[in-house]
């Protein structure tokens, strides 16, 4: 079972002022995966990785209250709706599912281009977002503590065994 | 939309299942009317599909506007195409089916998240059946096999947690085998989409033999656990029969076809008919004797079975043997028995898990004494058991003749008659055991009170109905599925 937190102040200290900058990080890594090492998933562990470092050293609860069950919930389908959606308003548009290029506002050069870009930081976006909400609900689920799960739920009424 | 509709039949469902997960929570509701629009419109854009790759040949479109080899190619030919309009028109139809079902036997807060879970297992299965290269197909199977071990873990008994792990255990074998193949085909050919590879395998066929041997055994052994091929399915009784029964009803018509439409789509169109035919004889050799062995001992055991899900859990270990036995043949007629019986097994099967899914909606278990009277108090319920029953046994006029007709044929072209005998013995087995029902439905003592006293709500008649009749369409207007399969059985063995 995981302890409440960590004796050492040293250690609470150090991680929670490291929070921002893990997620900054994440944030870079994001924005570079188009043209260098990273990219959505990278970041989305990186930046799910800052609630896991607070969970670890301030104790499951205070951790997970920084992301509450209904939004890492809501994160995951979220980033999945984005990513589709991107590739939907392509479609929509007139190109193919996913052709980022008939995002484009003007018909130049340039502006395809543009829109190409800006095409796939919107779907990294989304599987980051994806990820990052499916790595917090990973980790707080396996590691809930042992007296969360021995709250007694309401008894089931019995019923007659339906497949006997 | 019309050139865009390969991409549209898997994302719509996808958007679908997405919208309800996030949505779910505050608009319980509306999930079931979404998730049958969804599915509505995936059923409509298959049979669109399936029509302009009769009349085109074959339909193509390219993911993002890439070409061949560099994207991911939605490839639709005959083949699929039959196969993409069968799992989209009983996804629809099921959905149709559930929502009854679906109240009685999933927790209330459950509901919207069990709505996006079978929108995630269509969309996975219409990706599987949809695509042109092999790392896509790995992932939809990925997608497809997950939710199904979500789907038989969220019955009602433990037993259904217990007939999920197992599942999870042995599909996740098979898809490590499936990703092991793919890997090593990529490593011998350096390509993924399917009709590259073919391009390329005879010149790695010279370069790396081994690896590419390799591959087609890890794939086949996969494939052959997916789709609960005989000695492998030691899976699937339980995890239909734990199943809820919406769930059951959706996974036996479709979840083991689309692993063996994958298996001929490896078999025939990745590593090529001269291949299996010319360089692996014994492994087709192999599955034929696997096939012949699940058609037997399938019904075999469906015969002992007095839980009706379990006795249908068995009898699709029998009907897979059908479908496979056509591949391992390599034979026009027996391919053309098997191909149609996709078509054939997703209407029987699934008119009689609809059936068994009533009787346990309205008398609370599957058990076989509770048909008894079914004929007198849902009548139109009963007809439909009737007509599903012969087509499973071979009725003429209904599906299932065809298919055997067809499979029968081939064995006397390719010498290997003795295969008749099991599919006498098949068929024989299969109506001693759907006869143990029909005589309950039909002929039970008049005294007995019954244990359906009522017909099923209307949305549930609808599809079930619907599933009885495509068998006497199937079997009546015989040319329509024969005429399409057996184009694309020439076209998968490259004659003309």
């Amino acid at each position: 079972m995981m302890r409440p937190h960590t004796e050492s102040l040293v250690v609470r200290f150090i991680a929670r002022r490291s929070v921002p900058f893990i997620q900054l990080f994440a944030l870079y890594v994001v924005a570079h995966g188009e043209d260098g090492p990273g990219g959505g998933f990278q970041g989305g562990v990186i930046f799910a990785s800052a609630f896991i470092l607070l969970a670890l050293t301030e104790g499951w609860g205070r951790g997970r209250s920084r992301m509450p069950e209904p939004v890492s919930d809501a994160l995951m389908p979220a980033g999945a709706l984005l990513y589709a959606g991107i590739g939907l308003v392509a479609l929509l548009l007139g190109g193919g599912f996913l052709q980022y290029a008939s995002l484009a506002v003007g018909g130049d050069q340039h502006a395809q281009h543009l829109a190409h870009h800006f095409g796939l930081i919107g779907i990294e976006v989304g599987v980051t977002i994806t990820v990052a909400g499916s790595m917090v609900t990973l980790f707080f689920e396996m590691a809930r503590p042992k007296h969360f799960l021995n709250v007694p739920r309401r008894r089931r009424r019995h019923r007659p065994d339906p497949d006997a | 939309m019309d050139a865009s509709l390969p991409a549209l039949v898997v994302v719509v469902p996808m958007l679908a299942a997405i919208l309800t997960a996030l949505a779910g929570r505050w608009w319980r509701r509306h999930a079931w009317p979404v998730a049958l629009l969804a599915t509505a419109f995936a059923a409509a854009g298959s049979l669109r599909i399936l029509w302009r790759a009769v009349h085109e040949g074959v339909v193509l479109y390219r993911m993002g506007g890439w070409p061949v080899p560099t994207g991911i190619p939605y490839r639709i030919d005959l083949l699929n195409g039959i196969v993409l309009a069968m799992v989209a028109c009983v996804s629809f139809l099921s959905v149709l089916w559930m929502r009854e079902s679906v109240k009685r036997e999933i927790r209330q807060a459950g509901q919207a998240s069990y709505y996006a879970v079978v929108l995630l297992f269509t969309t996975g299965f219409l990706g599987i059946t949809i695509t042109g290269d092999v790392f896509n197909l790995y992932v939809f199977l990925e997608i497809a096999s997950i939710t199904s071990y979500v789907l038989v873990a969220m019955g009602r008994r433990r037993e259904g947690l217990f007939a999920g792990y197992q599942y999870l255990i042995l599909g996740s074998i098979g898809a490590t085998f499936v990703l092991i193949g793919i890997g090593h085909l990529y490593m011998a050919t350096g390509s993924l989409a399917m009709t590259d590879i073919a391009a390329r395998l005879s010149g790695a066929l010279v370069d790396h033999p081994s690896v590419v041997h390799t591959s087609f055994a890890f794939i086949t052994v996969g494939l052959a656990i997916k789709m609960a091929l005989f000695p492998l399915h030691s899976w699937q009784p339980g995890a239909y029969t734990y199943a809820p029964s919406s769930a059951s009803l959706l996974m036996a018509a479709t979840a083991t076809k689309v692993a063996a439409y994958a298996f001929y789509r490896f078999a025939f169109t990745v590593f090529g008919t001269h291949y299996v035919t010319a360089r692996l004889p014994q492994v087709m050799d192999g599955i034929m004797v696997m096939a012949a062995a699940a058609m037997v001992v399938g019904p075999l055991f469906a015969v002992r079975q007095d839980n009706l899900k379990r006795m249908l859990a068995y009898s699709s270990v029998g009907q897979i043997g059908y479908v496979v036995l056509g591949a391992a043949l390599v034979n026009a007629s027996a391919m053309t028995g098997s191909i149609a019986h996709f078509w054939n097994h997703a209407a029987s099967k699934g008119a009689l898990f609809a059936v068994v899914g009533i009787v346990v909606l309205r008398s609370g278990s599957p058990h076989i004494d509770n048909l008894r009277g079914l004929g007198r108090r849902a009548p139109w319920t009963a007809a439909a058991m009737t007509v599903a029953a012969l087509s499973l046994v071979g009725v003429p006029l209904t599906g299932g003749f065809v298919t055997k007709y067809y499979l029968a044929l081939g064995t006397l072209e390719t010498g290997r008659g003795v295969l008749l005998a099991f599919i006498l013995l098949s068929s024989l087995l299969t109506a001693v055991y759907m006869w143990r029902c029909l005589q309950r439905v039909w002929f039970a003592d008049p005294d007995l009170e019954p244990a359906v006293t009522r017909e099923a709500p209307w949305t549930m008649r609808v599809a079930t109905l619907t599933f009885g009749a495509a068998c006497l369409v199937f079997g009546v207007f015989a040319w329509i599925p024969v005429d399409i399969a057996s184009a694309a059985a020439r076209a998968l063995l490259g004659e003309n």
